[in-house]
């Protein structure tokens, strides 16, 4: 009797554990579940926000490129036709654009219009200076706010006085529509264009030419001083104070915010040695700085990967310590630290905090040309779009957001690449 | 200018090499003896001895060009008596016009004469930069050819000029730590020259604005930095709320439950969590988190700010889940196999050796590895400048907004930086806070780290 009240109990001990057992272990599952749920849910994000931005809004114009508007001939020459009244042109076709629109209306109509459409008229004209005296229709674009409320961004049924476009502007739009004179199309201007105040204008080519050229001052940089320090520390170095002293130094490196690079930047390369604000080549040298620690240690344990016989196997025949280090392990452990180094590099691509210490911030209409040149870097181009009161630039963000990503994921794949290539097994 | 300079020395470089090679060979027959080293090493000893001299000047000049001939150009300008010049504007302006003869129209005289100064000595500096590099390439040589004689151990000579590059290389970690000690501490300095250390550590007002003009006392800043910190603080505590437990127990299932195929697909899928930049997670608590706050804070009658620090310590806690979860991971497989296999043996199941014997035994580890993690939130940056507000607001209540010491930062720094001026200095002092804490956190994580993984080697 007592036996099976035992038994039962042992039983029931053994249910309760083995519950407790798989508890802890969904437990660990729905964690696991949950960080990649965000994940996808991150990437979900951004696509759903940001696929419109590849796509713009143009708008079917019919300008006159009237002579006497123009104040131009049919035999002027390219320099007279680069200065033609265009503006002219523009403000006629504006006010022919809908059949008798009063003072006020042709205010609202210039209002769905991009600032840029003067040069698109401009560029049709002196790509085609046959058309001179001849109405054309041609495709410009749209004002971001028509663009955004036909991508369904912006809401019409908001009061009039909390929406950018009011009723009449709406009912205009609504015409176009109708009469089909607008259409999206592939936004070229986002992959061509630098920044702009106006979103429909505003491209990523300016600052992602600024991380290209802040990413090859990093590489310059720290490539050659990171090779050197590992080498250095892991094959010359004598075990003592001061070889521990830098091995403590760079692991305490690693983990120092990068917002204090920044400062580190702006205090000593900006103030002390008067380098040039807002350039990638002050930039690149902070986040150089930054991302050497896990470079020196990436490249560290590919040099320890090599195996201690081949330089005792070049010692035995005679090299001396430098020769075998530098002709038979460095060049073994090469695609090691080139994989470690395009991992630091893809580190430094996203940092966005020490970019802006150094005034990468600033506004910079242009696409930069070389490394002294003042320009943007795609992280705070991000930044600035992000914390951007218009509209229209949420969607940027997130485009240039996917810019980025994929720009990552290609060096990535270029690390594992090389990795997989090159990398040997002993 | 520096490009052309580039070329100049690469050219200048790859001559002396072709010249150090041919002129020991020639010396080696004069002599008819075998010279010590191969070729290759004299021509390299001179290579170094023309290329290392050519950089010292090249980034001399780089550095210091500028700033020289700024100052010749103030110090000779002709100032007018009785007008009030601002030496910044002034500079631009000169370099403007300078740059630019287009601008000179309507400039003053001593302006467009300031700026022919600027220009020619401009001119004069690159003309002499540029006789300056070919001379001491050519010094560089001729010293080096000297030395070129059979009986000259240049293999020997190059591997310790080796050895003290490669000794340089590693020192430059050394003098980044002492380049940003010194920048913090001299410009805290000037700071706490200004403002009282014991007001800036335990008053808690934080009104960063100086007087725009003399005399005007309404506006006295006052920098009390407990309202910082304590946002800090409550930031870090939501962010490691969300990743602590989370990323434990992703390292858990990962290194004793999961299967070889789940561990080789999430672990990369979670380094790329890791490797996301941080403005990503920074627009993602923006456009997403931060409403979904407000509104479940609305629905359960709490009236949360658009910024609150709900949003970016939950977003952030997104961002330290992989950190975590690879370290953790890290320790757990570290516990010896052994501990496993006795608890297992003695009849325990899976969830009560791993709770009773290998957490106790990797508790170390993963206090070292929630400290880092604690150091990564505490200095993080973009997620809280565009998700957290910049109003400091000393406040226990997550749905509030407040600010911390990564955000004033920011926000100190962007627009004009005035240097005499105590809300600029302000950054350096709350970067060098931030620096001694996450150094300290550092130092006892690591230290934590090493000696648990001594413990079990």
């Amino acid at each position: 009797m007592n036996n099976s009240i035992a038994k039962e109990k042992i039983v029931s001990l053994r249910k309760k554990r083995s519950l407790e057992d798989m508890r802890f272990k969904y437990y660990g599952f729905t964690a696991m579940c949950l960080s990649l749920a965000v994940l996808v849910f991150l990437l979900y994000t951004i696509f759903s926000k940001g696929y419109t931005a590849f796509q713009k809004t143009i708008v079917l114009l019919e300008v006159d490129y009237n002579q006497e508007v123009l104040k131009l001939t049919p035999d002027s020459s390219d320099e007279e036709m680069e200065k033609g009244k265009f503006f002219r042109v523009k403000k006629q076709a504006i006010e022919n654009f809908f059949p008798d629109l009063s003072k006020s209306d042709i205010k609202l109509v210039k209002k769905l219009f991009s600032i840029n459409v003067d040069n698109e008229i401009k560029d049709y004209f002196l790509d085609n200076p046959e058309v001179i005296n001849t109405k054309q229709q041609i495709w410009v674009t749209a004002h971001s706010d028509v663009d955004q409320l036909l991508k369904g961004n912006s809401r019409r049924d908001v009061p009039e006085d909390r929406r950018k476009l009011n009723d009449i502007q709406l009912s205009y739009v609504d015409q176009l529509v109708e009469e089909n004179r607008v259409k999206q199309v592939f936004n070229n201007f986002f992959f061509t264009k630098a920044d702009s105040r106006h979103p429909e204008i505003a491209g990523v080519a300016g600052s992602f030419m600024g991380s290209l050229f802040t990413l090859f001052t990093v590489f310059i940089l720290s490539f050659p001083i990171a090779i050197g320090a590992s080498v250095y520390l892991e094959e010359f170095a004598p075990k003592n104070r001061i070889t521990e002293l830098i091995e403590v130094n760079i692991s305490n490196l690693a983990a120092v915010p990068s917002i204090v690079f920044g400062l580190l930047g702006l205090g000593v390369l900006l103030n002390v040695f008067g380098l040039p604000r807002s350039t990638p080549l002050v930039g690149g040298s902070v986040l150089a700085l930054m991302t050497l620690p896990t470079i020196i240690i990436a490249c560290r344990a590919s040099l320890k990967a090599v195996p201690p016989s081949i330089k005792e196997g070049a010692l035995a025949v005679g090299a001396t310590k430098t020769q075998a280090v530098f002709h038979h392990v460095v060049p073994l452990a090469l695609p090691g630290t080139l994989t470690g180094t395009i991992i630091g590099l893809a580190q430094a691509l996203g940092e966005t905090a020490p970019l802006i210490m150094i005034g990468m911030i600033a506004f910079i209409p242009n696409i930069p040309t070389g490394l002294t040149e003042p320009s943007a870097a795609l992280p705070v181009q991000i930044y600035l779009w992000v914390e951007s009161a218009e509209r229209g630039f949420q969607e940027k963000s997130a485009a240039a957001i996917m810019v980025i990503l994929i720009f990552l994921f290609m060096m990535n794949a270029i690390a594992v690449f090389l990795r997989n290539r090159f990398e040997r097994k002993w | 200018m520096f490009f052309w300079s580039l070329v100049l020395i690469a050219v200048g470089i790859f001559s002396s090499f072709i010249y150090g090679r041919s002129r020991i060979k020639l010396n080696s027959k004069k002599q008819g003896t075998k010279s010590k080293s191969l070729p290759n090493y004299y021509a390299q000893y001179v290579l170094m001895w023309c290329l290392f001299p050519a950089l010292i000047v090249y980034f001399s000049w780089a550095i210091f060009q500028e700033q020289i001939i700024q100052n010749i150009v103030i110090s000779n300008f002709e100032y007018i008596e009785g007008a009030v010049y601002n030496e910044g504007l002034l500079l631009a302006e000169i370099r403007n016009v300078a740059n630019n003869p287009s601008f000179a129209d309507g400039k003053s005289i001593e302006i467009i004469n300031a700026a022919s100064h600027y220009s020619s000595l401009r001119q004069i500096s690159q003309i002499s930069f540029y006789t300056s590099i070919i001379i001491i390439m050519l010094l560089g040589a001729l010293y080096a050819s000297q030395k070129l004689k059979p009986e000259f151990h240049a293999q020997h000579t190059i591997e310790k000029y080796i050895q003290y590059i490669l000794i340089f290389c590693s020192s430059v970690a050394i003098f980044t730590t002492i380049g940003i000690v010194f920048s913090l501490i001299f410009e805290s300095l000037r700071f706490f020259a200004e403002v009282s250390i014991f007001e800036f550590l335990f008053s808690t007002e934080w009104y960063p604005f100086i007087p725009i003009r003399e005399g005007q006392t309404a506006a006295e800043g006052s920098f009390g930095a407990v309202p910082i910190f304590a946002g800090t603080f409550l930031v870090m505590v939501v962010a490691m709320c969300v990743a602590a437990p989370l990323g434990l127990l992703t390292a858990i299932y990962l290194a004793e439950y999961a299967s070889q195929r789940v561990r080789k697909i999430v672990k990369p899928l979670l380094e790329i969590l890791a490797g996301i930049p941080t403005i990503v997670y920074g627009f993602f608590a923006f456009v997403s988190v931060a409403p979904f706050v407000k509104a479940f804070g609305q629905s359960i009658g709490i009236d949360a700010s658009p910024t609150s620090a709900l949003a970016a310590g939950m977003v952030m806690g997104v961002m330290i889940i992989p950190f975590i979860s690879s370290l953790s991971d890290d320790v757990i497989n570290s516990v010896p196999q052994s501990l496993r296999e006795a608890s297992l043996g003695i009849g325990a199941n899976k969830a009560e050796t791993i709770k009773k014997v290998i957490l106790p035994a990797a508790l170390p580890g993963i206090v070292g590895a929630f400290l880092l993690a604690i150091s990564r939130a505490i200095g993080e940056t973009m997620i809280v400048v565009v998700a957290a507000g910049t109003a400091p607001n000393l406040t226990g209540n997550p749905f509030e907004n407040v600010t911390t010491v990564t955000v004033q930062i920011v926000v100190a720094l962007i627009g004009d930086q005035e240097f005499d001026n105590p809300r600029t200095l302000s950054a350096f002092a709350l970067g060098l806070v931030l620096f001694v804490i996450t150094l300290f956190l550092n130092i006892i994580a690591l230290q934590i780290v090493k000696r648990y993984r001594e413990r079990y080697e």
